[in-house]
C-alpha cells in the first residue's frame, strides 16, 4: 500500500523506482469503421490500483482486451508483467487474472467445478488447488456455496465468484472490466470491500475500468479516457486539485437577490441547484468570510465542497459522463452488434 | 479426502497469512496441455450428465427411423430383401450412425453457446494452446456421442443383429471414429458461426442430406449416376459402409445376398477396402480439427 501511495504521486513514470507492471506506448486499435483507441501511453507500477475512467464506448474495454491478449493492437506496443502482449501471449496470460463485465462462468457447473476448470487451464499445482480454492472462496464469502450450481447464484455472487476465480492462480495483475456494472449499490460496495481487502492480502496490481465516478476514488491513480484518448492521468486528489474550483452552496432568505448581488459584487455566476444558491470559486474557505462581510442578503447556511471527479471529467472533456454516454449511444450500438458478432 | 480437509482447515486458520499458500505456476509443458485437454473433456461429460433431457431427445429420431420407418417399410421392402433378412437389419447400421450424428455435431455447437454466454473467453485467455482446447472439445463430443451410440447399440437384438463381442467392439470403434469426425466438423463450423441459432439451422440443413446420401437407407449399387456420384462424396458413406460390412459379416447369409445388400463402396470398378474407407474418415476428422484450431488461434 505504501508503495502504491508513493507511486501515485506523479503522473510521469520515469522518475519512479518501482518497476512498471503495465507499460503502454502509442497504442492504437482500429476496427473497420471506428478508431477505438487513438494512441495512448501510460504506465502502471507494481502494487498500484489504476483506474481507467470514461464513458461507455471511450475505448476502455478495447484497451483491456489488448492488454489481456484478446485483441491485437493496430499499432504501438503494450507490455504486461514484462512481457509483450503481441509476441509473448502465454507469458502475459499466466500473469494476469481477469474479471469481465459480462459473466464468463459456466452456469451449468458448480462454483468449485468452475474453479477446478480454471486451475487446470492455468496449471495450478495440484497440491495447492484445494487450499487455494478454499482461500479465494473464503475471501469472497462463497465457501459454503461451493457445491451449488452457478445458475442458482445472484448477479453479485457470480461477480464475486469471478473475482475469486481470477485470483486462483495468484496473478500479478488483476484486470477488472467494470467490476460493479449492473449491480445494486449494496453489492457494489461489498465488491469494493473485497477488492480493497485484496490489496492488503496479496502482492497484486489492479487495473480496472469504470464509468462510476465514486468508484474511481478507490484508485491510486486514474486515467481519464475519452474518444479513445487519455485526456488526463494522475491521482484523484491531484486531478481534483487541477480543476481548482470549490463548489459553494448557500441558503439565503432571498435567492434571486443573492444571485444578483453575487454577480454584481464578485462577478460570479450563480444558480439554484438542489434548493440552494450554487457557484464555483477558486478557494472556497477563503471566499466564505468575504461573502459574509459583503453580501447584503442574510445567509442561513453555507457549505463548501471540493471538486468531485465528476467536475474533473467535466473540466477535461467538456461534458458530464452521462452526456458523453448519450452521445456515444450510436457507437455503442455498433459495438454491441460487433460484440455479439465478434469472434471473441 | 481426509488430508484435503486437513489442508483446507489449515488454510482457514491461516487465512490472514496469504503467503502460506504459494501458487507457483510451472513452466509451460506437455503435462499442462494434457491437463487442459482432460479438463475440457471432463466438462463435456459433466454437462452431458446433468442434461439428461438432451440424451433422451437425441435418441428419439433414430428410434423412429428404426422402429417406425423400419417396421412400416418392412412389408414393402420384403420383396427386395433375401428371405429371412429383415429391412430393420438392413438399415440398422445407418440408423446407428444417425444416433451419434446430432449429439456429436451439437456438442461442438456448445462452443457457439460458450461464446455467446462468455465462457469461451475464460478458455481463450488461459495460457494454454488453442489445440488443447479444441482437442479436448473434440474428444468430449466424441465420447458423449459414442456413449449415446452404445445405448442404441443395446437395441441391436430388435433389429436381429447378434450380440457378438467382436462385432460390438468393431461397431463401437467405428462409432467413436465417426463421432470424432463429426465433432471436428461441428467445431470447424462453430469457429466461424457466432450465433447458436444460426449454428443449429445450418447444421440441421447439412446433417440431414449427409444422412440421406450416405446409403444408410438403401444399398449403394444400382443407383442412378447422379445419386451414385453424390453418395461417393458424402463423408458419412465411408463410415456407414464399413459398419454395414461388419454387421453383415455376422449374419450368416449366402455370399450372394451379402454382395447384393452390402456391396461395399466402389470408385468405378474399384471396391474401396474397409481400412481405406475408415482412413478417409479419420483424415477428414483430423483436417477439420486442424482448421478449427487455426480458426481459434486468430485474435481480434
Amino acid at each position: 500500500m505504501m508503495a502504491a501511495t508513493q507511486a501515485g504521486t506523479g503522473s510521469d513514470a520515469g522518475d519512479r523506482l518501482l518497476p512498471a507492471v503495465i507499460s503502454v506506448s502509442s497504442l492504437t486499435k482500429r476496427y473497420e469503421d471506428v478508431e477505438a483507441v487513438r494512441g495512448i501511453d501510460f504506465e502502471v507500477v507494481r502494487g498500484e490500483t489504476f483506474g481507467f475512467l470514461g464513458p461507455n464506448g471511450a475505448g476502455k474495454t478495447t484497451t483491456i482486451k489488448i492488454l489481456c491478449t484478446l485483441a491485437s493492437a493496430t499499432s504501438g506496443s503494450a507490455k504486461v508483467a514484462g512481457h509483450d502482449t503481441r509476441t509473448e501471449q502465454d507469458e502475459v496470460r499466466r500473469n494476469i487474472g481477469l474479471v469481465f463485465q459480462d459473466t464468463t462462468l459456466d452456469t451449468y457447473l458448480t462454483a468449485e467445478q468452475n474453479l477446478r476448470f480454471h486451475a487446470a487451464l492455468y496449471a495450478v499445482p495440484k497440491a495447492v488447488i484445494a487450499p487455494r480454492t478454499r482461500q479465494v472462496l473464503d475471501m469472497v464469502g462463497l465457501w459454503d456455496r461451493k457445491d451449488n450450481l452457478v445458475s442458482t447464484f445472484s448477479g453479485g455472487m457470480q461477480r464475486r465468484l469471478e473475482i475469486a476465480r481470477g485470483l486462483l492462480h495468484a496473478p500479478h495483475v488483476l484486470f477488472l472490466d467494470e467490476p460493479t456494472v449492473g449491480l445494486d449499490p449494496q453489492t457494489r460496495s461489498s465488491i469494493w470491500k473485497y477488492i480493497n481487502d485484496l490489496k492488503g492480502r496479496e502482492d497484486i496490481t489492479i487495473f480496472l475500468t469504470t464509468h462510476y465516478m465514486d468508484e474511481a476514488e478507490n484508485c491510486d491513480r486514474i486515467a481519464i479516457i475519452d474518444h479513445g484518448k487519455i485526456v488526463a492521468i494522475d491521482t484523484p486528489e491531484a486531478l481534483k486539485a487541477s480543476v481548482g474550483k470549490d463548489r459553494v452552496q448557500i441558503q439565503t432568505a432571498d435567492d434571486a437577490t443573492a444571485i444578483a448581488a453575487l454577480a454584481e459584487s464578485f462577478g460570479i455566476e450563480a444558480a439554484v441547484h438542489d434548493g440552494a444558491v450554487t457557484f464555483s470559486v477558486a478557494s472556497g474557505e477563503e471566499f466564505v468570510p468575504r461573502l459574509f462581510a459583503e453580501l447584503t442578503v442574510p445567509i442561513r447556511s453555507v457549505s463548501v465542497s471540493r471538486p468531485s471527479l465528476d467536475d474533473v471529467f467535466m473540466s477535461y472533456t467538456g461534458s458530464t459522463i452521462r452526456d458523453a454516454e448519450a452521445s456515444v449511444t450510436d457507437v455503442m450500438r455498433r459495438r454491441a452488434a460487433r460484440w455479439r458478432g465478434g469472434r471473441r | 479426502m481426509v488430508t484435503q480437509v486437513a489442508v483446507a482447515a489449515e488454510a482457514d486458520t491461516e487465512a490472514a497469512l496469504v503467503a502460506e499458500i504459494r501458487v507457483a505456476l510451472p513452466e509451460h509443458g506437455l503435462g499442462h496441455d494434457l491437463r487442459a485437454v482432460n479438463i475440457v473433456w471432463r466438462r463435456e461429460l459433466i454437462r452431458f450428465r446433468t442434461d439428461r433431457l438432451r440424451a433422451v431427445t437425441s435418441l428419439i429420431q433414430p428410434f423412429l427411423f428404426l422402429f417406425v420407418l423400419g417396421t412400416g417399410l418392412s412389408s414393402l421392402a420384403r420383396r427386395g430383401m433375401p428371405a429371412g433378412v429383415d429391412f430393420k437389419t438392413f438399415i440398422y447400421p445407418g440408423v446407428l450412425a444417425m444416433s451419434v450424428l446430432f449429439t456429436a455435431v451439437f456438442s461442438a455447437g456448445s462452443i457457439v453457446w460458450d461464446r455467446e454466454f462468455g465462457f469461451l473467453r475464460e478458455m481463450l485467455v488461459a495460457p494454454v494452446r488453442r489445440a488443447s482446447l479444441v482437442i479436448g472439445k473434440c474428444l468430449g463430443g466424441a465420447t458423449i456421442a459414442t456413449f449415446q451410440g452404445i445405448v442404441f447399440l443395446a437395441l441391436a437384438w430388435f433389429a436381429h443383429v447378434p450380440y457378438n463381442a467382436v462385432l460390438l467392439l468393431t461397431l463401437i470403434g467405428e462409432l467413436l471414429l465417426l463421432s470424432f469426425t463429426l465433432t471436428a466438423f461441428g467445431l470447424m463450423m462453430a469457429a466461424r458461426i457466432k450465433q447458436f441459432q444460426s449454428f443449429m439451422a445450418l447444421t440441421q440443413m447439412l446433417v440431414m442430406p449427409l444422412f440421406f446420401l450416405s446409403g444408410a437407407l438403401y444399398p449403394l449399387n444400382g443407383l442412378p449416376a447422379w445419386l451414385s456420384a453424390l453418395t461417393r462424396i458424402d463423408p458419412l458413406t465411408y463410415i456407414v459402409g464399413p459398419m454395414r460390412h461388419a454387421v453383415f459379416g455376422y449374419l450368416n447369409l449366402p455370399a450372394r445376398d451379402t454382395q447384393r445388400l452390402a456391396p461395399g463402396i466402389t470408385w468405378g470398378s474399384w471396391v474401396v477396402p474397409v481400412g481405406v474407407s475408415l482412413g478417409i474418415v479419420a483424415v477428414m476428422g483430423l483436417v477439420m480439427m486442424a482448421i478449427a484450431i487455426a480458426e481459434f488461434r486468430k485474435t481480434e
